[in-house]
């Protein structure tokens, strides 16, 4: 993009040779067993990659939405199950953390988390809660100095394997009545529930988190009490532009395959890259990645020069987040059909690429959930009535 | 077309009762291992015994030969209802189908008497070797040659994509016995155990894993004469009337496949609240599922006519080709918006669309992929140009 700047070139630079050294020579057989590259995270902790978006006062690299973005795209070119992983982690974990967190709560988790030494997730959706997030049932009820925690999230990126997560519950009736918390792995009374066997990102750990009567320190809340939607939902926007920047990577990625195959691979004494069949899926593909980029990597500039604010803001991050996840499961699509056969096949990552694809349709917002934000922005009241 | 006036939509009761016997089997003997199975890449031969047993693997073929004597608008029954449950078992139940329907057209009749019958019955399992690493949509280019010595062919040679042939016991093989194109291709029947004929590798796939694809080896095989089917040359004739009748099989299949995605879809649709309703009750969703239905009827019954044709021996190459590429291009749209309509739930394996998902893909590249499609329904339709180009 034209505004990256020089610090934005070295930034990529250095992800794309952390992806093919670290992540690549992995990520097949983590995929097929649905494993975890943890030494990754001390990696990526020693780059300086977990506090991307933190200010250095608080220990982080102190980018902006742009930078963390551009990591997204290029650590998702060549694996995206860790980089849902690592975005489940510096996002939704570490910089809810470093935006919200007291002093005191910053000092005990930061450092752990972005060292690398423990993992972080958030828990926000419960089986009946999805889409409708603020209908979420988890409790969290003071007693003295604690607040006891009963109820089941799911969904939860790095659920099995994470150290500490930024937990959201509710502390009163109204449906805007929504505390935070941070639970730690060892509480009493939380257990990590069942992990999910996924179609695809299946390198990045998805489960549940159980609360029984599980007593958390009031220490332990994030600001006051029954004042988190807002923060929750500012946090779904940064979610929604920097996962954006996963489709993106997953499509270059697919693209780039294709593209190769076209030109190696000859039928009827030719390369099928000559076939307008193949060059019109090639070439639009090429055409919606750029318009995608532009969209996701202006949303993050707007996100980070503060153009945007409230609704509108939630409008954009929707807008990039709706096309560019449907574009990388279009562009994975046509790229498995290109290479036909072996497309099929686990002996090139394109249908990897297809499956991670598509849970970027579902995970941070629904395509379905981003229509209702941006029609609600268009229409006003009038979409409420559906 | 000169289609006549007699294309019945409505289904003859030895179509329904077939539709209910696999659909009956389909969701005893194969639903519950189907999860596991597929996990696991585990293929039974028993269960197209099975299928045998109630006359379900030569639905086409003349019953003098084992088989139902019926056609194709009746086999698409079968399969669609037995894809319904699973993608694989209806891909091999097809693929077994193909040497039978190759030796009825074109076969001697001592060949017909001796290896229809067994497939037929679904005591042997059939498979068809076309492909090679280098010839997949560019099929008249293969290289696995077949030289006469004697009374027999010497066949080596390697070949590519060639479903269930580990456990197959008749393959019909694709070789070429003369000139190079189309017109030096032969076909032959090689049975299991011929010296010389290897498995290679399994190939790991992103989805029917029950059905597997094999690498063959042809290492010196030799084949008796009286296994060349037709004559020399004949082969790529052969190869495509095994194509335009295999692509009603695969259309089915998808037919088979998006019916139960929509399915699913429909009944999470119906069950599964957020902000107080059923989802079904949002725009989004019942447009999605509106539209998920009125594709899959309109490919339905592009399928159905093909098969009709097919069955009243009227040309039916271009339908097929038609049915093929709007059934499984369906089927992969419908497939997707099932997972998406589940949302979280459809992404994991607790719920079978991702797996609907991930075997509608492969039917878009099988049996030609829809880009063949596309250029054998362009041909047919503009015609002979002055200047031919690609």
């Amino acid at each position: 993009m034209w505004f990256f700047t020089e610090e934005h070139r070295m930034l990529q630079e250095s992800v794309r040779q952390f992806s093919r050294t670290e992540l690549k020579p992995r990520i097949e057989e983590l995929d097929h067993h649905e494993g975890f590259n943890r030494e990754a995270f001390y990696k990526m902790g020693e780059l300086g990659l977990l506090g991307v978006i933190v200010p250095e006062a608080d220990g982080g690299a102190g980018l902006d939405a742009v930078a963390a973005t551009l990591v997204m795209e290029e650590m998702a070119a060549v694996d995206a199950s860790t980089t849902l992983s690592y975005l489940a982690h510096t996002i939704l974990c570490v910089n809810q953390i470093a935006v919200n967190g007291s002093a005191e709560q910053k000092q005990k988790y930061l450092p752990k988390l972005i060292s690398g030494e423990w993992i972080g997730g958030m828990g926000m959706s419960e089986p009946e809660a999805g889409s409708d997030a603020l209908g979420m049932k988890t409790k969290a009820v003071r007693e003295g100095d604690h607040y006891v925690l009963n109820g089941t999230k799911t969904w939860i990126t790095n659920g099995p394997n994470g150290d500490v997560f930024y937990v959201y519950a509710k502390t009163g009736e109204t449906k805007r009545d929504i505390s935070t918390f941070m639970v730690e792995r060892e509480m009493k009374g939380f257990s990590t529930g069942k992990k999910f066997a996924k179609m695809g990102m299946r390198a990045s750990p998805t489960g549940e988190l159980v609360f029984e009567n599980c007593a958390v320190p009031a220490s332990h809340r994030v600001g006051t009490e029954g004042s988190s939607v807002k923060m929750m939902m500012r946090n779904l926007d940064i979610e929604r532009i920097t996962i954006a920047g996963i489709s993106l990577g997953i499509a270059r990625s697919s693209i780039e395959v294709a593209t190769q195959y076209a030109k190696e691979r000859k039928q009827f004494g030719k390369a099928i890259g000559s076939f307008q069949q193949i060059q019109e899926r090639l070439t639009e593909a090429a055409a919606w990645y750029e318009a995608c980029r532009c969209l996701t990597y202006d949303a993050a500039k707007m996100w980070d020069m503060g153009l945007m604010q409230g609704k509108e803001a939630s409008m954009m991050a929707a807008k990039a987040k709706l096309q560019s996840a449907q574009m990388a499961t279009q562009v994975a699509l046509d790229a498995i059909q290109i290479l036909g056969g072996y497309g099929y096949t686990r002996e090139f990552p394109v249908e990897r690429f297809m499956r991670d694809a598509k849970l970027i349709e579902i995970g941070a917002g629904t395509n379905e959930i981003l229509r209702v934000i941006i029609a609600r922005q268009m229409l006003g009241d009038v979409a409420e009535l559906g | 077309m000169s289609a006549s006036p007699q294309f019945f939509l409505e289904e003859t009761s030895v179509q329904q009762e077939i539709r209910s016997l696999a659909r009956k089997f389909a969701q005893k003997e194969l639903a519950p291992l189907i999860e596991e199975d597929e996990h696991n890449a585990v293929f039974r031969a028993e269960k197209i015994a099975q299928l045998g047993e109630l006359g379900l693997t030569g639905i086409p073929v003349p019953e003098q030969y084992g088989g139902a004597g019926l056609g194709y608008s009746e086999y698409i029954c079968a399969i669609e209802e037995l894809a319904k449950v699973s993608s694989s078992y209806a891909i091999s139940v097809a693929v077994t189908g193909l040497p039978q329907v190759i030796l009825d057209l074109f076969g001697t009749e001592a060949q017909k008497e001796k290896f229809i019958p067994p497939l037929a019955s679904g005591q042997a399992i059939g498979a068809f070797s076309l492909s090679e690493a280098g010839s997949g949509s560019d099929a008249g280019a293969l290289r696995t040659s077949a030289s006469r010595s004697g009374d027999k062919y010497i066949l080596s040679g390697t070949k590519l994509w060639t479903t269930q042939a580990d456990s197959a016991s008749t393959l019909i093989v694709m070789a070429r016995t003369g000139e190079a194109g189309p017109r030096g291709v032969s076909a032959f029947l090689v049975e299991k155990g011929t010296p010389g004929l290897k498995m290679g590798k399994r190939e790991k796939k992103m989805g029917c894993n029950i059905s597997h694809t094999m690498e063959v080896l042809l290492d010196q095989v030799e084949v008796p004469e009286e296994n060349l089917i037709g004559r020399e040359g004949q082969g790529f004739r052969v190869a495509m009337t095994a194509l335009d009748s295999g692509r009603i099989t695969i259309a089915a299949t998808a037919i088979g496949v998006a019916s139960a995605a929509l399915e699913v879809a429909l009944q999470h649709s119906r069950t599964r609240e957020q902000f107080g309703k059923p989802i079904g009750d949002f725009q989004g969703i019942s447009f999605m599922l509106a539209q998920m239905g009125a594709d899959l009827e309109a490919a339905r019954l592009v399928v159905k006519k093909a098969a009709w044709l097919k069955d009243k021996g009227h040309p039916f190459s271009l339908e097929a080709a038609m049915a093929k590429l709007l059934a499984t291009d369906t089927a992969m749209k419908v497939t997707t918006d099932a997972v998406q309509i589940l949302g979280g739930s459809g992404y994991t394996q607790e719920f079978p669309a991702e797996r609907y998902m991930r075997e509608a893909k492969v039917l878009q590249i099988v049996e030609g992929t829809n880009q063949i499609q596309r250029l054998v329904i362009g041909r047919a339709l503009i015609g002979n140009t002055e200047k031919k180009t690609s």
